[in-house]
This record gives C-alpha cells, structure tokens and sequence, in this order.
C-alpha cells in the first residue's frame, strides 16, 4: 500500500470544499446532471446489443403491420403514405417504450444500493432525476437513428434538412425525459421489480393506442378523441410527423407541441423530485 | 470536537421503534464501532445520519451541521459506503470514479489528479480500466472505499464494510480504513457483526440493542465492565444483548446477505 500523495493536509481540503460551494449552484446543478448523462453513454459505450434487440420491434411495425396496411389503404392519411404517416409515430414509439421500462433500471440501482450512493452526493434531487431523464435520452437518440435508416430503407421519404433533424432530436429527448421520469414515478412508489414490470404494460398500451401514432385521431370516437387530446404523447408525434418526413405537417403547431412537452416534464420533474429520495428509505 | 452528535434521536417505523431516544457522541478523528444484532437500529441509525433517512424525532448533527434542516451541506462533508455493492459493474473502476467526482463537483483540474490518488490508494491502479463485473468482493470494495474518498470528506460512515469477504479481503480493508484515519484525520463510523472488526479496528464501541446503546466504550472498558477482563467482545456482546451472536434474521436480511456474499463471490 502506498501513500505517499497522501499526506494528511485537511486544512486544503476544507477550502477545496468551500471553493467548490462557492463556483456557482447552476453549473454545478447542469455538470451533475450531464455526469448522469455520461454514465449512461459509457455504459451504452460498453454493450450497445441492446441498439439492435431495441430494433426489432420497430422493424415489425414498420415491416410488417406498416406495409400491410399500406396496401389496405383503411386509414385517411392525407396526402402521405400510410407508411410515411406511421414512421414518425414507431419513433415516438420507440422513444416511449426505452423510456416507460426506465423505472426498472431504477429500481436496480436501488437493488444494489446505487441509489443511496447517489443520494449521499451533495447533488440537488431536481439535478438528479433530471440527469436520469436526460440518460433515458442518451438511449433513445441512438434508437432514433436506427429507425430513421429503417424508415429510409422501406421508402419512407424523410425530411434530412438539418433543422428538421435537430428538432427531432430536441423533441425525442424532451419525450424520453417525460416518459422516463413518469416511470421513475411509478418506480418510485411501486419498489419491486415485480409490481413495476405490470406497470410498465399498464402504462405503455394505452398511452400508445390512445394517440395519433398510427392513426388519425379525427376517426376515433369521441371518449377516445378526449383522451387522445389529452396525452403528452400525441404531442410528440404531432413535432415529429411534422419535422421527420418530407410533406409531414402538424396539426397543433410546433409551438404548442412544445410546451405540451416542456409543460409534462417539468411538472413531473418536480413530482420526482419529492419522491425519488423514498427509494433509499 | 464532537463531529456526530445525537440528541433523542428516534425513528418509527409503524409500531416499530427502530431508533429509541439515542444520545451520542463521536469526537473527530475517531474510528467507532457501531455492534448490534440484525434489526438493532444500526442500519436506521446510519440511514438518518447520512440524510437518506430524516427521523421520527430528536436532532442529529455532523460535521455541526443538522441532518434535516442543513442536508445538503452534511452530504458534502461525509462519504458513504453502504451494505451493499453499491457500484456500477458495467462501467470500469476508472469510470466509476470519474462519475462520482463529478457529481461531488472535485474541481477539474484536480480531477485526474484525485483519481489517479484514490486508485493508488487502494491499490487497484492495473484494474482500473477493468470493467467493475470482473472485481473479486475485495476489489469491489476497495474502489467503494476509494469513491467516498473522492471529494475528502470529514467523516466516512462504512455499513457492514466486510460483510460476506474473505479474511484476506477483510485485513486489507480494514488496513485502508486505518490509513484513512491515520493520514486524513477522517472520522470512521462504522456498523459490523464481527467483533474482531471492533475490537482490532475501533478505538470506541457501541453495543447497540433494540434501538438503544445498551454499552459504550473502549473494547478494553467493555471487557472489563462484565467483570471479566479475559473475556472476548463475544462475551461482552452476548451479556448486553442476551444474544448470542447473529442467529439468524429475517428471511429479507439473510436473503439480502446471501446476494450481498454471492455478488461478492
């Protein structure tokens, strides 16, 4: 064992300490958060199977229930394609499902006792829940481009200007953000494993079926229109069917998309906030 | 000085008293052992003196600073090593330390610098850009006991630091927990079930039972205090607890245990 650095000087670390209070609470607040984000990136760095297991099931949405409904032509898309119509609503899919089963990563930090290890640090909760949104977004970028090369190769015009694609990207990561801390939520308050993965279900179907992923909402009936209106997650395919193919537009407007999503997240930011120190009690 | 301070500390859980009125005391610099047997309150106890647990009633302090109303500052004078494996297997140790000092905000042009010191100290500078999934339990500890040295902290709090290691993996554990206190001046709390944890490493002892200290003092003074000046701590430990040592716990503890030992392997 050696220990020669190491002579005992704890008069500089009191003023390391203090210097570091000191150098303001914002950047502190975005490095941890971004520290967060890092983690995430390196573990995905260090085993990215998971990019093409995620794929398969877009590959079936698009491939197969896409193109077959493609040529039933059932579904009034306007002047797109049904497939060109249902790309943008895959993506937000995939985007909803890496984040919804985000909780399960949490309540195995919280298995191994990470989560205390991270609660200990002098990081604010908001910094932390934030750099777990934010790490539900390194995933979901990746993913996003698997199913823009997808969507490209089954003949999906896409839009590829250059503010088109960094909306996309701004709007998958406010997506991943308010999904996953949703489901950090519900991690937080269910615990287990067990109880979380029936959530997960409970909780993905619905927000997918009662939104415009992969139909119009002007032919649902009513109770479902009402709902429908009231999901962060129609919000999001609106931005992207609007920015990610060539023709697409919106129909609430990118401004109103925006807030939805800006709006959902910062609310359950805050609500995660409260209850993420639970998991260490 | 005193660095941790209790004051009818008290945590319930339901009808469960799990901290009872504790009053303690421990001076800076100290290496004090926390004893018990399973569900004495050890765990509760460090759980609320780490902030990650606020009490039911009573104040606590560390570092002179109130675990409820000043948190965020006690969490930047203390480290952290709880009773699980608490770091990341699929990043390397190098990783795992360059995350946490971040999240402590070590200053970056100090970084590599405390990185590259943690690692010596602990001697795992070859397994470093090893993914943390390949550590034998004694490895895995140690770059624990180099992430709560990060950022320099006041008083570092080690839950059960040897749970489920083996006698090598224990000696070289406690010789880093020694060195912390030698050369840092850090406070050690720590809780064990081994006496022979307490009565080589700690200079205090607390024997604590149904959420009360039911003795306190130098191994030596509790040794003495059963009238017996050969005894072992064993001894000491089964007179003020009526237990003999740890047998058994509930199914969560040993299950717990067991996973805590298997992942240590």
């Amino acid at each position: 064992m050696k220990s020669r650095e190491l002579d005992a000087r704890p008069p500089v670390w009191a003023e390391t300490t203090a210097a570091a209070r000191e150098r303001g609470r914002v950047a502190g607040f975005l490095r941890q958060s971004l520290a967060l984000a890092e983690m995430e990136l390196r573990k995905l760095l260090h085993d990215p199977t998971e990019l093409l297991t995620r794929t398969i099931q877009p590959v079936l949405w698009l491939g197969v229930f896409g193109e077959v409904f493609t040529r039933v032509r059932a579904i009034p898309t306007g002047p797109l394609p049904y497939l060109d119509f249902m790309a943008p609503g895959v993506l937000a899919q995939s985007v909803l499902f890496i984040s919804i089963f985000y909780g399960i990563a949490v309540i195995w930090e919280r298995d191994l006792g990470l989560v205390h290890k991270l609660l200990v640090t002098p990081a604010p909760r908001v910094a932390l829940v934030l750099g777990k949104a934010l790490s539900a977004g390194v995933r979901a970028l990746p993913q996003a481009a698997m199913v823009y090369l997808l969507a490209r190769a089954l003949g999906v015009k896409i839009n590829w200007q250059v503010g088109a694609l960094a909306g996309v990207g701004v709007v998958v990561l406010l997506g991943a953000a308010a999904f996953s801390t949703l489901s950090l939520i519900a991690a937080c308050i269910v615990k287990t494993r067990e109880r979380f993965m029936g959530i997960g279900q409970a909780l993905t179907m619905p927000l997918f079926f009662a939104s415009n992923a992969v139909y119009p909402i002007s032919i649902m009936p009513g109770w479902l229109k009402a709902l429908a209106h009231i999901n962060p997650l129609t919000y999001e395919v609106d931005a992207m069917r609007a920015l990610m193919v060539a023709g697409g537009r919106s129909l609430y407007g990118l401004g109103l998309d925006f807030i939805v999503l800006v709006a959902t997240t910062v609310v359950l930011t805050g609500l995660a906030s409260r209850l993420y120190p639970n998991l260490a009690r | 000085m005193n660095i941790i301070e209790t004051s009818s500390l008290t945590r319930r859980f339901g009808d469960l008293t799990a901290v009872d009125g504790l009053n303690l005391t421990v001076e800076a610099g100290e290496v004090f052992g926390l004893l018990g047997p399973n569900g004495a309150g050890k765990t509760t106890l460090i759980k609320m003196l780490t902030t990650l647990l606020p009490p039911t009633s009573g104040q606590a302090k560390v570092a002179g600073f109130d675990v409820q109303r000043r948190a965020a500052r006690v969490r930047e004078e203390i480290g952290y090593v709880p009773q699980l494996v608490s770091v990341d297997g699929t990043l390397t140790g190098y990783e795992n330390l360059l995350i946490f000092a971040k999240l402590y905000g070590v200053p970056r042009s100090d970084r590599q610098a405390r990185i590259a010191a943690a690692l010596e100290f602990v001697g795992l500078e070859e397994a470093a850009h090893r993914l943390v999934r390949g550590y034998s339990g004694g490895m895995m500890r140690r770059l624990e006991i180099a992430l709560a040295m990060l950022h320099r902290p006041r008083v570092l709090f080690l839950d059960e630091p040897t749970l489920g290691l083996d006698p090598l993996a224990r000696q070289a554990v406690w010789q880093h927990v020694r060195l912390l206190a030698q050369e840092y001046g850090m406070t050690i709390f720590l809780t064990t079930h081994f006496m022979e944890e307490a009565d080589t490493l700690c200079g205090r002892v607390a024997i604590m039972n149904l959420g009360r200290v039911a003795a306190l003092g130098e191994p030596q003074e509790l040794k003495a205090s059963i009238g017996r000046p050969d005894a072992t701590l064993d001894e000491v430990f089964a007179h003020y607890t009526g237990h003999e040592l740890d047998n058994g716990g509930s199914y969560r503890e040993i299950s717990r245990t067991r996973r805590t030992a298997a992942r240590l392997g």
